[in-house]
């Protein structure tokens, strides 16, 4: 049977109306379930219409690349660790720009064949080598960042942004060359600077950018998929790749304003390294006039609070602190202590990290705030704990106009009775400033592993019984 | 109208579609949304399928169309499934 091509639209107009659902499923983790369902029925729809239509004459090739995708894929799914989910979401962008640049030049090549192609095609076809190229290469250098197979501190030169510039503008002369003329070197040219110039736009990004960078990568292979959809004059494409280009700016806007730094100081400005010394802890601190306390100390107003406050960042996700976290939150909350979670947007390496790593723990969403929901608690709480985060709980955001973090909004954790800090030593967050909060005569320091202090924590709780 | 300026209507309206659906999106999912919204840009695997199955296409084009069809596959399988195995770790407060 082979369908015809409207009944064929028709079916990739259903598909686009279940990705929409899908997406609108996200708006609460009661209907999310549903809502990936939905966009898995919609991407079959899409699939078996294809499949189905006029274009496809044949399925070997097909066959045998969806079977081996569909194996890579789902082992990558079942084994991918929580915490490495930012280097998972690389890849896979890097995967959506290749597929993309892949299939800009086999419609080329396929044009070519029937002769039927003209500058308008070559310009959508350009467009699609373009940004696939540069979603690939910053996707590949993103994901090196993250694995820590490239240093993940900003890399800079002079000339950078010129250099930058240069490459681009010579891509885009290329591009009108190639509409124009169809010339094969210009395109070969197009492609090989647009993937430099995506290796070259990403790499001088630091580490402490990554939940921006991810987003916007996100929102790059949502472009390249709608490019693909006009060289295709597909409508589905088109769509779904104005919604997830879409999600992505989204999410980048709102990192960026939770980091009160605008998009372009984030994709230019190089900063945060994630090197930093690690000096004698102990020593350095005493030093600096800042107080550091045991496990029994925090241990001995926690037992007997009426709220304690955890604020989870990266630091808890490279401890792996946070199964340690649960119990915890258990043992507390036997003894009648109301225990929240407060995280702020940018804490770990991508949108939502830590909630789905406090979800991995088992720790109930409804126990989980964004930072506008529980800063006005802070004051009326006994305990904060601050596991693996700097950053967003320094005040000099609020009060050092010279701070390269002023302006961001923080957890208010200092306002709380009384604060312990998890740290393995006294350096800095990623921005490189001193956390003003050490200082506070309610705040102290527990040095160590943070898995090891909870942990430790966790056996106080259970033998002590003051 | 042109082809290309329909594509360019759609293209606009999905954008506007995209910008309050997403706004809509609750904070604590949105490392299940990157991750879904990975699973729905593997709708490129419709290019890649129409490339490589298309009447023309030389086996050239074909070998390029399977690494199309792969990569985009991985995105399919792998987002879908991802997001599905993070989704079912959020629980509510058991009673």
């Amino acid at each position: 049977m082979e369908l015809s091509a409207n009944t064929q639209a028709l079916a990739y107009l259903v598909s686009a109306i279940l990705f929409i659902l899908s997406l609108k499923g996200l708006t609460h983790p009661s209907s999310a379930r549903r809502g990936n369902y939905l966009g898995m029925l919609g991407m079959l729809i899409a699939i078996v219409a294809t499949l189905a239509g006029r274009e496809v004459q044949s399925y070997g090739f097909i066959i045998a690349g969806v079977a081996a995708g569909a194996l890579i894929g789902g082992v990558l799914a079942a084994r991918v660790q929580m915490t490495a989910m930012p280097q998972l979401v690389a890849a896979l962008h890097s995967f959506v720009g290749m597929a993309a640049v892949l299939v800009a030049i086999g419609t080329f090549l396929n044009h070519q064949v029937a002769g039927t192609l003209n500058p308008v095609l070559m310009g959508e076809l350009s467009a699609g080598i373009v940004i696939g190229a540069i979603t690939f290469s910053g996707s590949v250098i993103a994901f090196g960042k993250l694995q820590g197979l490239i240093s993940g501190a900003p890399v800079r030169f002079a000339g950078q942004h010129a250099l930058n510039a240069a490459i681009a503008l010579a891509a885009v002369g290329l591009a009108i060359h190639f509409a124009a003329t169809g010339s094969m070197v210009s395109l070969a040219l197009m492609t090989l600077l647009s993937f430099v110039l995506g290796f070259t736009l990403i790499i001088p990004i630091g580490g402490a950018d990554m939940p921006v960078i991810i987003s916007m990568l996100n929102s790059y292979s949502g472009w390249a998929a709608a490019a693909t959809g006009f060289t295709l004059h597909n409508n589905l494409l088109i769509i779904v790749g104005a919604l997830v280009g879409f999600s992505g700016a989204i999410l980048s806007y709102i990192m960026c304003r939770a980091m009160n730094r605008s998009i372009i100081n984030v994709v230019f400005g190089g900063f945060g390294g994630e090197s930093g010394g690690g000096e004698a802890a102990g020593a350095v601190a005493a030093e600096k006039g800042v107080k550091t306390a045991s496990v029994e100390d925090a241990i001995y107003w926690m037992e007997d609070a009426n709220r304690v406050i955890i604020v989870p960042g990266y630091g808890m996700a490279v401890a792996q602190a946070q199964h340690a976290l649960k119990e915890l939150t258990d043992l507390l909350e036997e003894r009648g202590v109301e225990v929240k979670f407060a995280i702020h947007p940018v804490a770990g390496r991508m949108p939502g990290h830590m909630n789905v790593l406090l979800a991995e723990a088992d720790i109930p969403y409804d126990h989980v705030f964004e930072m506008d929901e529980i800063n006005p608690e802070f004051p009326s709480t006994d305990v904060v704990l601050v596991v693996g985060a700097n950053d967003v709980v320094n005040p000099a955001a609020k009060s050092d106009s010279s701070s390269p973090i002023y302006g961001m909004p923080i957890l208010d954790a200092g306002k709380a009775r009384h604060v312990y800090f998890l740290k393995r030593s006294m350096r800095p967050g990623y921005s490189g400033v001193d956390n003003l909060l050490f200082y506070q005569d309610n705040v102290s320091l527990i040095f160590g592993d943070a898995k090891d202090t909870i942990e430790k924590m966790v056996a106080e709780l259970k033998g002590g019984g003051h | 109208m042109p082809d290309t300026l329909v594509a360019l209507y759609v293209f606009v309206l999905a954008c506007f579609i995209g910008y309050f659906v997403i706004w809509g999106v609750t904070p604590s999912l949105h490392t299940p949304l990157v991750a879904l919204t990975n699973a729905i840009s593997g709708i490129v695997i419709i290019g890649a399928l129409l490339v490589t199955g298309a009447e023309q296409a030389s086996s050239g084009v074909e070998i390029l169309g399977f690494f199309a069809v792969l990569l985009a596959s991985i995105n399919v399988f792998g987002g879908f499934l991802v997001t599905n195995r993070m989704l079912a770790m959020f629980k509510k407060k058991k009673k």
